[in-house]
């Protein structure tokens, strides 16, 4: 009986771990469609970000209600799994509760600690799912939440559910068992748990073996299940926000980074020192599609976990503009999702007459844009979704001319008159002549 | 107002302390104009040695990036460099944020270095090094004042200090708007919108943010943008309540309790 269970747990460890791993490398191409861009710099301060506000969520606190919520579950999540660790050499050497023996009454304290935990996670998806579905938070809301985006968050939050009464009923069962078999090492009382023995008096020990293997194999299915489930959801985030608030940009939020292939160009047009011989095609101004912007910016999108955050901070969101800093990144790992997926089936791939710009992202969303820096200021793993509008409006302005109008007029009265209004330059001055 | 141009300075073998930056708005929109002589009435009552680059001043290309058009910008300001460090200019005071953010932070990586500051930064200093003497219990004593956070001075620079702390040496009141600060919300004028007409919507963002200042029960509502004022302005006139609310700047109120 235990070889077989030893095999079937080898089987689906290494099931799982082929699924994660293929699609993990999946997702590492996809980021790479986008441009080489290395970032080495300023170490201290990229550690410090990932500290503060990937391990210590510095930035989710600016709303402290669902902030704490959060890292209950964060917190819950990522001590549990240090009794995954005991599950996984169980599961292969065939031996059950293999610490117990070896921790003695740490363990019960350390098991008594999981399941604390375990209640919170529990507690605050309840919340959270109330809070969603039924008190209904604007943000969980808005256009681009549509079916899949609120089944993945729904999901993710009764799976997290499930897995924590798992946990439950098989220390429950667990307890009970202990005395009967030897297999059955004593953990001592765990608090939480024995609330639940009483369900199952008067079972026969053999049921409660049942109960026993079956919430276990349940817990550890679901977790490996999950692990994959998540390679394809938002709630990746658990993984890839320690690695984008490390890759964040450290620049002043002000400032737009700059084109060195037109300051090339410009210096030679006005005869400046300093111009170098173009080298090669110049390749596209701005961004046209998701492989026109950097890596990073689509490891950010991978990283969105659409909280929403940057949404409802947005003064054109906010006043019932299209642009939705959360959708643009939303396009990005849709765009490239579909890429990807594509290229997987030998398709291809972004060559399949679509673009970021124009059939994800609209002109009208992007124009929307104030540069305000709300959206970057709001979210809680430092995606920069302006960097990307700024990158698609450098494509539409330059390599279309297809910017508003009003702006074009904005571009030729900057380039006449030296402001862009239509000023005489010579009235510059005229401020210090006239009155109060 | 006789102002000395960087120019004429330079004929006479002179260097300023400090370039007063001026803008497009300051020096164009009739509104921001007023702001742009109040400003340079406190530089002159405090003896500071600045100067203006006049007719030779020209747009940083600022809102030109902001749409898109990096070409148009980076013309712009490689000329501008050109004339900065041509009079060897060390340290910049601008009135606009928006200049304050290209010349302090996109000017470098195109060759232009300076200490840039904005004049809520400069007042700030002045203020504390006693070159502009508040009185006490001046005329804004009591009076409830609200502050708009302009984004490209908050949050793009972190300047979030300096115009309150001038505004709690005017003795005002400072009420906050719920959203300031970090979540200050913007008038609506960044990012090129300005210059053209806002996107289909419910709302203009600056009736918006108008409603919210109006809400401070502020009669004054400072700012410390060239655009915001425009946009906080135009809310207030279209919420009727020009005749008791103004809107401001922040030098307008100092050089006011200046008696300038």
């Amino acid at each position: 009986m235990h070889v077989i269970q030893q095999i079937a747990f080898f089987v689906t460890l290494a099931i799982a771990g082929y699924l994660i791993r293929k699609r993990a490398l999946r997702i590492i191409s996809n980021i790479r469609l986008g441009k080489a861009l290395a970032i080495y710099d300023r170490k201290d301060e990229r550690w410090r970000n990932v500290v503060l506000v990937a391990l210590g969520q510095k930035k989710m606190f600016k709303r402290p209600v669902p902030a704490l919520l959060h890292f209950l579950i964060y917190a819950g999540f990522l001590i549990i799994n240090l009794e995954v660790m005991e599950f996984i050499i169980d599961g292969l050497l065939g031996t059950h509760r293999i610490f117990a023996p070896w921790l003695g009454s740490f363990y019960t304290m350390l098991m008594n600690g999981f399941e604390f935990l375990a209640a919170g996670v529990l507690l605050a998806c309840v919340v959270f799912l109330i809070r969603r579905n039924l008190l209904r938070v604007p943000r969980f809301w808005s256009a681009e939440m549509a079916s899949w985006p609120r089944l993945d968050a729904n999901l993710i939050l009764t799976i997290e559910i499930v897995l924590m009464m798992a946990v439950f009923t098989m220390n429950a069962t667990d307890q009970l068992l202990q005395g009967h078999f030897e297999h059955y090492t004593s953990t001592g009382r765990l608090i939480l748990s024995s609330q639940l023995m009483p369900i199952f008096s008067g079972w026969t020990p053999d049921s409660l073996v049942v109960v026993e293997r079956f919430a276990w194999w349940f817990h550890i299915i679901g977790i490996l299940g999950f692990a994959v489930y998540i390679t394809w959801s938002k709630h990746l985030h658990i993984i890839l926000a320690f690695f984008n608030t490390w890759y964040a940009r450290l620049r002043p939020k002000g400032q737009i980074h700059n084109m060195p292939a037109v300051t090339n160009e410009v210096k030679s047009m006005l005869g400046l020192s300093g111009a170098q011989p173009a080298s090669g095609e110049p390749g596209r101004f701005g961004a046209k599609d998701i492989n026109d912007l950097s890596w990073n910016h689509l490891l950010a999108a991978y990283s969105c976990t659409e909280c929403g955050r940057c949404t409802s901070e947005c003064p054109a969101n906010l006043t019932g503009k299209k642009l939705s800093p959360r959708k643009v990144m939303m396009d990005v790992r849709d765009r490239m999702e579909q890429a990807g997926v594509s290229l997987e089936k030998g398709g291809p791939g972004l060559n399949d007459g679509k673009f970021l710009l124009g059939d994800y992202v609209t002109k009208e969303e992007i124009n929307a844009c104030t540069s305000c820096n709300a959206c970057v200021e709001a979210c809680p793993v430092m995606i920069n979704p302006l960097d990307i509008i700024i990158e698609l409006r450098r494509y539409v302005a330059m390599e279309e001319s297809g910017s508003p109008a009003s702006w074009n007029s904005m571009f030729q009265n900057i380039e006449t008159n030296f402001a862009p209004w239509k000023f005489p330059a010579a009235d510059r001055f005229n401020w210090a002549k006239e009155d109060k | 107002m006789n102002i000395p141009t960087l120019a004429e300075m330079t004929a006479r073998g002179e260097a300023p302390e400090i370039l007063f930056w001026v803008g497009c708005a300051g020096s164009y929109d009739d509104r921001y104009k007023r702001v742009t002589r109040a400003f340079a009435r406190i530089l002159e009552s405090t003896g500071m040695k600045f100067a203006v680059l006049g007719t030779e001043e020209t747009c940083t290309g600022d809102p030109a990036r902001r749409a898109g058009n990096d070409f148009l910008f980076q013309m712009q300001a490689l000329n501008v460099i050109q004339t900065l460090n041509g009079y060897g200019v060390k340290k910049i005071v601008t009135a606009c944020p928006h200049c304050f953010n290209v010349l302090k932070n996109e000017y470098p990586e195109l060759g232009g270095t300076y200490e840039v500051m904005h004049h809520t930064q400069l007042l700030q200093q002045l203020i504390s090094e006693g070159r502009i003497k508040m009185k006490e219990g001046g005329s804004f004593k009591g009076q409830k004042i609200t502050y708009h956070d302009s984004c490209y001075l908050g949050r793009a620079n972190n300047v979030y200090e300096a115009p309150r702390s001038v505004l709690s040496a005017l003795d005002a009141d400072l009420v906050e708007m719920k959203r300031c600060r970090t979540t200050g919300l913007c008038c609506g004028a960044g990012g090129g919108q300005m210059f053209k007409e806002p996107e289909k919507g419910r709302k203009d963002i600056n009736i918006e943010r108008t409603e919210e200042a109006l809400s401070t029960g502020a009669k004054t509502i400072a700012v410390a943008c060239p655009f915001c004022m425009t946009m906080m302005s135009d809310g207030v006139k279209n919420k009727e309540k020009e005749g008791e609310v103004k809107v401001k700047d922040l030098a307008e109120l100092v050089a006011e309790s200046q008696g300038l």
